[in-house]
């Protein structure tokens, strides 16, 4: 059987910290647990600012994830 | 207008002639006219929109034309706003046309955004983009918003009616000073902006003339490198709306100073191919014993300590360099000066005095 797993997209200076623009990780079960596991995972975010999206719907607080479920990192720009 | 020049638009079932006249009696206000401004206005222009404001304080410096496509070689050194203002009203004489040759700050936002009815966001900066966000909602402005980072692009229309979702629904806070890693030494592919303030310049004709569907609680996000676009939904947050004043009187007080804490170094060539003598100044911010000095008119002497206390004898000017004797002082006062007046276009020149292209040299 597949192992469950999440889908996470990186936008912006997220995707150029960590140098990876879409990956699949094991399941967890809400996004503070995600975003904990990518901290861990990635220490060089520490600092980074940006917004989640599950299944590409803003979230302000901590959600539970289902499994397949794609979460994005979306940091803020400023340039124009 | 001769109508003529909008035949093939009209011709479209979805706009038709009274779209058009839409468009002609549209009031939009362009916030600066750089990177995403100058295609929205060139596009917002030569489709007919009757009203175009378009506010930058800032003037056009050589590093600005690899994007600004309002711009050319000869205009470095001269105000965006009305450099901007002239290149449509040559073109398009037909339209009214306001340049406002200033950065927007609490206290003249509510002076200037009552008279447009949409508003595009083109600016380069966090405090601008929560200011504008802020004043748009006070004053029931739609507010086409977009911002660049690199290869990306963000694209939203924000507060467009009832239950329309605005830019705190979607990053509730400003950003400290430690949270901003990158302004405008990031680097940006030219055509980006290009590409992202078309796409606002759309947003805000198809708003106007009421066609399609508009990017209404929804934020597209666009990337150059792999040509993928990547839409989200946004819904208005309670939560997030606290963080924005409510009324006029606390939209005045509040400080949406955050800006860069990385520097706008430049270096002595451009900061003298830009420098225009009638809107800018050199500050040498180096103690009066400190040699060789620099016999120029357009440079004052102002001590590092007194650099506050003073600010009112160059805070007219719309760029400011200040130098010293290696560039090492001059950094951490051009951050504290954008502080305190404000704005950007404070810069630290590159090496100072000591450098082999500075204009300052010891009398043989």
């Amino acid at each position: 059987m597949k192992d469950k797993f999440l889908k996470v997209r990186m936008f912006g200076v997220v995707a150029e910290k960590t140098g990876e623009s879409s990956l699949d990780i094991p399941f967890v079960i809400d996004t503070k647990q995600l975003t904990a596991l990518l901290f861990e995972k990635y220490p060089q975010l520490d600092g980074i600012k940006f917004a989640l999206a599950v299944d590409k719907q803003i979230v302000h607080e901590n959600i539970p994830l289902h499994e397949g479920a794609e979460v994005a990192l979306l940091p803020p720009f400023s340039g124009g | 207008m001769d109508m003529e020049r909008f035949e093939r638009q009209i011709i479209l079932p979805e706009l038709g002639k009274k779209g058009q006249q839409k468009l002609q009696s549209a009031k939009v206000l362009v916030v600066g006219a750089g990177g995403l401004g100058s295609p929205a206005i060139l596009y917002l222009a030569a489709a007919g929109v009757g009203t175009i404001g378009i506010a930058d304080g800032d003037c056009v410096t050589t590093t600005n034309l690899n994007r600004q496509i309002l711009f050319g070689h000869n205009d470095v050194g001269s105000p965006k706003a009305s450099v901007a203002a002239r290149f449509i009203a040559d073109r398009f004489p037909d339209i009214q046309i306001e340049a406002y040759q200033e950065y927007l700050t609490v206290e003249n936002i509510p002076v200037i955004l009552p008279k447009y009815d949409l508003v595009i966001d083109g600016s380069d900066n966090f405090s601008t983009r929560y200011m504008l966000n802020d004043a748009s909602v006070l004053f029931g402005k739609p507010l086409v918003y977009g911002a660049i980072y690199r290869f990306e692009g963000q694209i939203a229309l924000f507060n467009a009616g009832k239950e329309s979702a605005n830019y705190r629904d979607l990053y509730p806070q400003i950003p400290t000073p430690g949270e901003i890693t990158n302004c405008s030494e990031a680097g940006v592919l030219g055509v980006l902006p290009g590409i992202i303030g078309t796409l606002q310049a759309t947003e805000a004709i198809k708003w106007i003339a009421e066609i399609g569907e508009s990017l209404i609680n929804k934020v597209l996000f666009c990337n150059l490198k792999d040509h993928s676009f990547y839409e989200i939904d946004l819904v208005p947050n309670e939560d997030a709306q606290k963080n924005r004043p409510k009324t006029l009187e606390v939209f005045l007080k509040t400080d949406y100073s955050v800006d860069c804490l990385t520097v706008a170094d430049i270096g002595w060539k451009e900061a003298l191919v830009s420098s225009n003598p009638k809107s800018s100044v050199f500050i040498d911010i180096r103690e009066p014993d400190e040699m060789p000095r620099w016999s120029n008119s357009q440079c004052l002497e102002i001590p590092y300590g007194e650099l506050e206390e003073k600010a009112e004898l160059f805070s007219e000017e719309t760029s400011v360099f200040l130098f010293c004797q290696h560039g090492i002082r001059s950094r951490p006062a051009a951050v504290e000066l954008r502080k305190i007046l404000r704005r950007n276009s404070i810069y630290s020149v590159t090496g100072g005095v000591e450098h082999p292209d500075s204009p300052v040299k010891q009398l043989i």
